[in-house]
């Protein structure tokens, strides 16, 4: 019997192997005379030892058990799961990027770096900011890179400012990056209508405020109305509007953060841009920001040389940037995601971009919609009732009090249905939460095919809420003990024997 | 659609958004393309670049031009792993999940530590986040760090710094281009968070980890190693020479160079740290029936829930680069990483006395070393134009090394190279009377 539970390291037998070396061909210099006993490992590492038609087995049956956007709908709100163009990853596996070194040097890179140049300006167009650094690795690197750009910018003013400001709708990520730039968070609170709460806004706005860090549609899915008022009473303290670009993908071509008085934005191109989102990464989070914020940009940045007249423009990497942050990590960013990025932007153009974002918001309001009519919108209301753009935010109170079935046990009965729930229990302050994205490219069907279920689901628990509490029942595993699993934690495999000597 | 949604048309779906901040205009970018067209200039650009399999590269410093086998490429091009996004809903992301766990396994064995996450976003930040952990553990503000440490990485763990209010100190090394102990003796204090070294060190010296680490803990500092896993297949792991934590760039493991990007982080740390760690961590457990089955667990250290007091804002990780990372590790298996690191270990000796240029780091080295090279640019010239690239010239990173050269060494570099670049050496060392 074959455990489809046992990790590769359980399936390891003495001998077996998958790699050959290739002809070690340079004189054979005992390890011992070239490396010292102190530095050299005593015993090898554990790794495992397979066969290579073991491994494959091994890493395709575990493939099998991940629910995927290419399988089925996964309006996970928040995360932007839309296709990812197969085109992509043939572009990006040219040899050409793939293996191109970092350390290159310009001349013999220019078509990467230009690709990196014609990107930098793409997304400034669409952010409506003139410079962009595509340096940070994801969203919450790009909101840090964001408030080390304030810290710089108020420092070289002289100034010393302390907190930072976020609405109680936020992503966890900002008050964590708040905390690790050094700043002290102030929760600004937020009105009926689910915008920013001006008044709250204005107590907390400060002179010792060195940025308000702001999603534009929020969290909610709802574009705020006073957002031109919320800049102002921002700059006016002297503090920067800083743009959490996670929902993006509802104002493309519509309306653009510069224009909205935002100084720094960031980018998330695994969900605006397509990047595939690889079971939790990778990403990127470029920023883009104002005049005034340039200065302080990281090393290093792409550039464009013009040479005398007629010659070729040559693309370089600036590193001679006095008052720069200086380096969020190694080498230029993750230049693949730029790759996918780009050959996005190429294939739809201008218009395509503004396509992407009015569909999104169609697709949206018309899921709201079907989630509102009778039998579903009495069990889940809508938390606030008005055009949302992108993404919607129900509440699975109904449900719970009429039904007996929690917003978590929808989420799994949904499961059984191969269709991936929406975002749970998010934002906090609505109770039972569904954050719900459908994104552009879904067609009709699978809108309709969604609301469909989510009406069988809430059926059947009117007459049976157990088949619901119980779910799911047709996944790889039934609900899983998490309680106990951080309770006392096993986060490596061992040994049994190691097992049973580590147990108390 | 609009009909259900009650709304006459599509623009009336946008009345939210100020007329006065509406762009009213088209985005100022070209028309959109065909598949084709767009592989067609996507090809063109890439054409731009000379890259690893158009010359013979010995340039290194960070990322390395290693065999990636084919069944990586396989196992990555699936739906299944290439498109679901974090496991939330672990029911049904087993797969991911079970990668996860496997992945900290394999981890763990490398460094001799008993706990990682399940990675991060790439080797410099993972040293900065070491250092955000030094100061949420010690509370102390100063991070002392050799010079042997990569030079992004002592860029970024200084840019982080600034913002979780943290001063650096810089040691240097000595004439024989390993950390000076007594320097480091000299710049540790009461105050010091952390000592951060690098296993082997950015010019390819191995480290006498043991004693460094003896000196900083004197002092009560957390010992950071920041290595690359693949020789730590034959070197002694951090943990075992008192390292606390060891971070670094996984790039090694299976990932492609992608002109530095993306590839993973790791983090491993002691036990002690598990509840302090940043990213995401993967836990076996037992489902309703007893199944086995995995989890993302200790999320109250996490952002989503812990907000301000997480331990970092860390959310995407690197899943797709840390299961290439596994996959070529269990593809190697427990000898034939052994072999590998060996096989390198020996051609890095070989070409350095092949080389015959004046050694900066004479000690031991495993996979890269430096060399001093009279004519230095006239010599990468000439290399370059034999379709040779040398290695990595060291002044952008250290004035002190002006004529210095990094010469990178991997299982790709054969005997024949090797001995091509020491034919040219030969001749750069005769042209320049002695």
């Amino acid at each position: 019997m074959n455990d489809d539970t046992l990790t590769i390291f359980e399936r390891s037998r003495e001998g077996r192997r998958a790699f050959t070396p290739p002809a070690d061909d340079v004189p054979q210099v005992p390890i011992e005379e070239l490396l010292p006993a102190g530095a050299r490992r005593e015993r090898p590492a554990e790794l495992p030892e397979v066969s290579e038609p073991e491994l494959v087995r091994h890493y395709t049956t575990l493939s099998s058990k991940n629910f995927h956007l290419d399988e089925g709908f996964y309006p996970l709100g928040s995360c932007t799961m839309k296709h990812n163009p197969k085109l992509h990853e043939r572009v990006a596996a040219l040899p050409g990027h793939a293996r191109l070194h970092p350390l290159q040097d310009p001349e013999y890179a220019q078509g990467a770096l230009e690709l990196m140049f014609r990107l930098q300006g793409a997304l400034s167009e669409v952010a409506g900011l003139p410079h962009v650094s595509l340096q940070p690795s994801a969203g919450s690197h790009g909101e840090l890179a964001g408030l080390l750009l304030t810290r710089a910018y108020h420092e070289d003013a002289g100034e010393k400012r302390t907190r930072v400001l976020t609405p109680d709708t936020a992503h966890g990520t900002n008050p964590a990056t708040v905390t690790m730039a050094g700043y002290e968070v102030v929760k600004v609170g937020t009105n009926d209508e689910g915008g920013v709460d001006l008044d709250d806004l204005r107590e907390k706005a400060r002179e010792d405020v060195a940025c308000l860090m702001l999603t534009n549609p929020n969290t909610l899915g709802l574009f705020d109305r006073k957002i031109e008022e919320i800049a102002e009473i921002v700059h006016d303290v002297g503090a920067t509007l800083y743009y959490d670009g996670a929902n993006l993908n509802a104002v493309m071509g519509l309306a653009r953060p510069g224009d909205m008085g935002f100084d720094i934005v960031h980018f998330n191109l695994h969900k605006t841009f397509t990047q595939p989102h690889g079971g939790g990464g990778p990403g990127a989070g470029p920023i883009a920001c104002s005049d005034r914020i340039e200065p302080f940009l990281p090393v290093p940045q792409v550039v464009e040389r013009r040479g005398d007249n007629g010659s070729e423009p040559l693309f370089d990497l600036d590193v001679d940037r006095p008052k720069s942050i200086g380096k969020l990590r190694g080498f230029q960013g993750n230049f693949g995601v730029f790759v996918r990025t780009y050959a996005y932007i190429r294939s739809l153009g201008g218009d395509g971009l503004k396509d992407v974002s009015q569909t999104a918001v169609l697709n949206a309001n018309y899921l709201k919609a079907l989630l509102a009519e009778d039998g579903i919108g009495e069990y889940l209301p809508i938390a606030f009732d008005r055009t949302c753009m992108h993404e919607f935010v129900v509440s699975g109170r109904g449900a719970k009090e009429q039904l007996g079935v929690k917003t978590l046990d929808i989420a799994k009965r949904l499961l059984d249905h191969r269709v991936h729930p929406p975002t749970v229990y998010f934002p906090l302050l609505v109770d039972e939460a569904l954050m719900v994205e459908p994104t552009e490219t879904e067609t009709k069907e699978r809108l309709d095919g969604f609301a469909r279920v989510i009406r069988e689901i809430l059926e059947e628990a009117a007459e049976d809420p157990e088949v619901a509490r119980t779910a799911p029942h047709t996944t790889p595993v039934r609900r899983l003990d998490e309680a106990g699993a951080a309770k006392r934690p096993v986060v490596r495999w061992r040994p049994e024997a190691e097992n049973g000597e580590a147990a108390d | 659609m609009l009909a259900a949604i009650g709304a006459g048309s599509l623009d009336q779906l946008f009345t939210d958004i100020p007329e006065s901040v509406r762009l009213g205009r088209g985005i100022d970018l070209p028309d959109g393309l065909s598949e084709q067209e767009v592989h067609e200039e996507l090809s063109a650009l890439a054409g731009r670049n000379r890259h690893a399999d158009e010359e013979v590269t010995f340039l290194g410093a960070g990322m390395y031009d290693h065999y990636v086998p084919a069944l990586i490429d396989t196992l990555l091009s699936r739906s299944e792993f290439l498109t679901p996004y974090t496991p939330y809903q672990p029911e049904v992301s087993q797969g991911g999940l079970q990668v996860m766990f496997e992945f900290q396994t394999a981890i763990s064995e490398l460094t001799g530590l008993p706990v990682s996450n399940a990675s991060v976003y790439e080797g410099p930040s993972a040293v900065a986040a070491a250092g955000y952990l030094a100061k949420l553990e010690t509370r102390r503000t100063r991070l002392v760090a050799s010079r042997g440490l990569h030079p992004h990485s002592r860029a970024a763990l200084a840019t982080h710094a600034a913002g979780y209010g943290m001063e650096v100190v810089e040691v240097p090394l000595t004439a024989e281009g390993a950390t000076d102990r007594d320097a480091l003796a000299a710049a540790v204090d009461d105050d010091t968070a952390a000592v951060f070294v690098q296993q082997p060190n950015f010019l390819g010296t191995v480290e006498e980890l043991g004693e460094l680490a003896e000196v900083g803990k004197s002092t009560g500092a957390l010992i950071v190693c920041a290595a690359d896993p693949l020789p730590l297949g034959i070197l002694k792991p951090p943990g075992e020479l008192g390292a606390d934590l060891c971070v670094g760039e996984g790039q090694t493991l299976g990932n492609r160079l992608d002109f530095g990007g993306p590839s993973f982080g790791f983090f491993a740390a002691s036990e002690r740290f598990l509840r302090r760690m940043p990213g995401r961590i993967a836990g076996e457990t037992r489902d309703l029936d007893g199944r086995r089955g995995f989890v993302l667990t200790l999320q109250t250290r996490e952002q989503h829930i812990r907000r301000e007091k997480a331990t970092h804002n860390i959310c995407t990780a690197q899943a797709l680069n840390a299961l290439a990372g596994v996959v070529y590790l269990s593809w190697l298996g427990k000898r034939g990483l052994v072999e590998l690191a060996e096989l390198m270990l020996r051609r890095t000796h070989y070409a350095r006395e092949s080389l015959g240029f004046d050694p900066i780091n004479p000690g031991p080295v495993v996979r890269e070393f430096a060399v001093r090279v009279p004519d230095l640019d006239g010599f990468v010239e000439k290399a370059r134009a034999e379709g040779i690239n040398p290695g990595y010239r060291l002044r952008r990173d250290y004035p002190e090394y002006e004529d210095g050269l990094l010469v990178a060494i991997t299982e790709r570099r054969t005997k024949e190279q090797i001995d091509a670049l020491a034919a040219l050496a030969a001749g750069a060392r005769e042209e320049v009377p002695a």
